[in-house]
């Protein structure tokens, strides 16, 4: 397998916020309940990424190809059946992956998470100040009063104005877009230096889509945070995300600077996936990429290219070779295919 | 019925009216109060002709799909109006009336439609229990199987399989087989509620080519509903945008996409993100969707219209025609930009 480490192509000084190495995650799948499974499935299989700190990172794939999994096991909601997570933490990097539960509130004090629906990822029965100060309250940060204002402040910060009139308000009483809101403000209560978000707004109107999205590209640029956004809708990830990492099957197969990627795919899998986008202009004639069937589960996959049985480009080397490494194409472009 | 292969739009000559919607005024009472769901809604799909409705959670879309099938919940009440298809009145029938003609004229296919099918038996004889129901004579099991195939064929589906189960298909598979459902009987009309909104890009764009497809080799009349204006640019000859319950813009897609006259029309384009053209700055539109139990006074827009005038606040905009084909309900549309495509 590839032991390319990816650079993050922003030519950073400074190392890395975040470093994955050789991540891996199988689930077994058990025929009976007696029996030791021996099939698995591959939900991420080998990947590795780095994220510069500021950065966004866009991890993107249709549905069960990994991207949410990956999420999982960097926020440690999952745990990794092998590879490294390293995180800078003050200038030292600590393996998530095998972290001490004696040191896990000081992880979650860095590592913070969004959730798709807001209807459900806030607590019915607390208020908005129990959920935005309940992480200060676990990390024993400031006195009473002192949380007070830094919550009034974060609820500031994303657009809750005035701050008074929703401390003490439940879910049920704010739409969609202020829930969103509060998870945002929750997220960030606690000067996190990364947030995984998957798919943040997709559960949002378009009208309410933007100034979410707006709102967490001045969140990131003021609070210095990087991101892994995880999205099915490219446009969204190229609206978000500095870099966009492609997924297909538990494995990046393309990754690269956003623009670079959309303007210049090279791997088949994404041009596919480009060419599917629906287009909001009538008068546009997008270019159909056809590929075969549909996406399968990754159980027990053949050691192969994952993409070989709907490639319309697969030769004999990609029938007869490993998932192909990463090729380097520059500017931090790397794609994993044997026919470039 | 002559052939029971043939599968074909039973309407009438393209391009004549076919489904009329005329001033439909449909309210939801709760507890707080009436709820102005769809007010004063006024539209006709032709013959041949797929036209899309759009707009965001709440607009009133799917309430005018329901009453169109008139499967409205029982707190719904429609005040004024009419929905007429070939001329006949669907309000005034009678349930039973009302029953015959649903997948026979008018059939849909709805959002998550393809988690609707009863897992415990075969997709082939699903479809076949709506030919039963709904076709106009006694077919022999042969002739029903037959058909069956030749509907699987149309939406790409190996005919062999229509004696497997739901969970034996994928999502995309199952979609394929209920817009085989949908065109079982000959429908007049399909209403497309939000077709492809729970699949895969990939799978989505193969649905969308399928529809778009049998729509123009039948001549079918389709409603598309969607809150993506890409999936209807993508599919469509003629757009309504809803707002709070409002048709405030009708147009030939290109005209609306193009040269949008309603300020909602263009806000809802320039805040839709694209993988293609320059990357621009998007622009959020301000506040959140009224509350329909109080509407606000006059346009219903005008809380959140960047291009508000005094007018606005007062009194309410019909829609009126400003262009060949191009109506729109505003005071002030001269003021709204042209966008002209994405390339620009």
């Amino acid at each position: 397998m590839s032991d390319t480490v990816i650079d993050s192509g922003a030519g950073t000084k400074t190392g890395p916020l975040l470093r994955v190495e050789n991540l891996r995650k199988l689930y077994p799948v058990s025929k009976s309940l007696f029996r030791e499974a021996h099939d698995f499935v591959h939900a991420v299989d080998d990947i590795s990424f780095e994220i510069a700190p500021g950065e966004s990172l866009g991890l993107v794939g249709e549905s069960g190809c990994g991207k949410s999994t990956t999420g999982r096991m960097l926020t440690k909601l999952t745990d990794a059946t092998s590879g490294q997570i390293l995180l800078d933490d003050e200038g030292e990097m600590i393996d998530i992956a095998h972290i001490q539960r004696s040191d896990m509130r000081r992880f979650r004090r860095r590592v913070q998470m969004i959730f798709q629906d807001p209807f459900e990822s806030l607590n019915p029965r607390r208020t908005v100040y129990d959920t935005v100060a309940e992480s200060l309250t676990v990390q024993r940060i400031g006195s009473v009063q002192e949380r007070e204002e830094r919550v009034a402040a974060l609820l500031h910060h994303v657009g809750l104005t005035p701050p008074e009139s929703f401390l003490f308000r439940y879910p049920h009483e704010l739409s969609g877009g202020q829930r969103q809101r509060v998870a945002i403000a929750r997220a960030l209560v606690i000067d996190p230096t990364f947030l995984v978000a998957d798919e943040p707004t997709s559960m949002l109107d378009v009208s309410i889509r933007i100034s979410i999205m707006d709102l967490m590209l001045k969140l990131a640029a003021e609070f210095n945070v990087s991101y892994l956004y995880i999205t099915h809708d490219l446009a969204v990830a190229r609206y978000m995300c500095d870099r966009i990492a492609v997924m297909y099957l538990g494995k990046i197969v393309e990754i690269g600077p956003t623009e670079e990627l959309l303007a210049n795919p090279r791997h088949p899998y994404t041009r596919a996936l480009l060419s599917a986008v629906p287009v909001p202009d009538p008068g546009f004639k997008r270019e159909r990429v056809d590929i075969k069937g549909g996406i399968s589960k990754a159980l027990n996959p053949p050691p192969v290219c994952r993409f070989l049985e709907r490639c319309p480009k697969a030769t004999d080397q990609c029938r007869t070779n490993d998932h192909p490494g990463f090729d380097d194409l520059g500017n931090g472009h790397f794609v994993a295919c044997y026919n470039l | 019925m002559a052939n029971t292969l043939q599968i074909e739009s039973r309407g009438g000559r393209a391009g004549t009216p076919l489904l009329e919607v005329q001033n439909l005024v449909m309210h939801y009472g709760t507890k707080e109060g009436d709820v102005s769901a769809v007010e004063d809604v006024t539209f006709t799909l032709n013959n041949g002709e797929a036209i899309g409705l759009v707009g965001e959670s709440g607009c009133g879309k799917t309430s005018i799909a329901l009453t169109l099938l008139r499967l409205l919940p029982d707190n719904s009440v429609i005040k004024s109006g009419d929905v007429r298809l070939d001329g006949e009145s669907l309000l005034e029938l009678d349930e039973e009336q009302m029953r015959r003609r649903r997948w026979r004229d008018v059939s849909m296919v709805f959002q998550g439609a393809m988690n609707s099918w009863n897992p415990v038996y075969r997709i082939g004889d699903q479809i076949r229990e709506a030919l039963r129901l709904h076709w106009p004579e006694t077919l022999t099991y042969q002739e029903e199987t037959d058909r069956i195939a030749a509907l699987f064929e149309l939406v790409g589906l190996n005919p062999l399989t229509m004696e497997r189960y739901p969970h034996e298909f994928s999502g995309g598979m199952r979609q394929r087989a209920v817009i085989a459902m949908a065109l079982s009987c000959n429908p007049k009309v399909i209403i497309a509620d939000e077709p492809t909104t729970a699949l895969d890009v990939i799978v989505q764009d193969q649905i969308l080519r399928e529809l778009k497809k049998i729509q123009q080799e039948l001549g079918m009349s389709i409603i598309y509903i969607s809150h993506d204006i890409a999936v209807i640019a993508e599919v469509t000859e003629r757009l309504g945008v809803m707002y709070a319950g409002k048709l405030v813009e009708l147009g030939s897609t290109i005209d609306v996409f193009h040269r949008p006259k309603h300020p909602y029309s263009y806000l809802l384009l320039k805040s839709t993100p694209s993988i293609t053209g320059p990357r621009r700055k998007l622009a959020p539109l301000e506040g959140e969707p009224p509350n329909l139990i109080q509407p606000p006074s006059g346009c219903r827009f005008h809380p959140r219209c960047p291009f508000v005038i005094e007018q606005c606040i007062e009194q309410e905009p019909q829609l009126t025609t400003v262009a060949d084909g191009h109506a729109v309900a505003c005071w002030n549309w001269q003021e709204v930009p042209e966008i002209g495509g994405l390339q620009k």
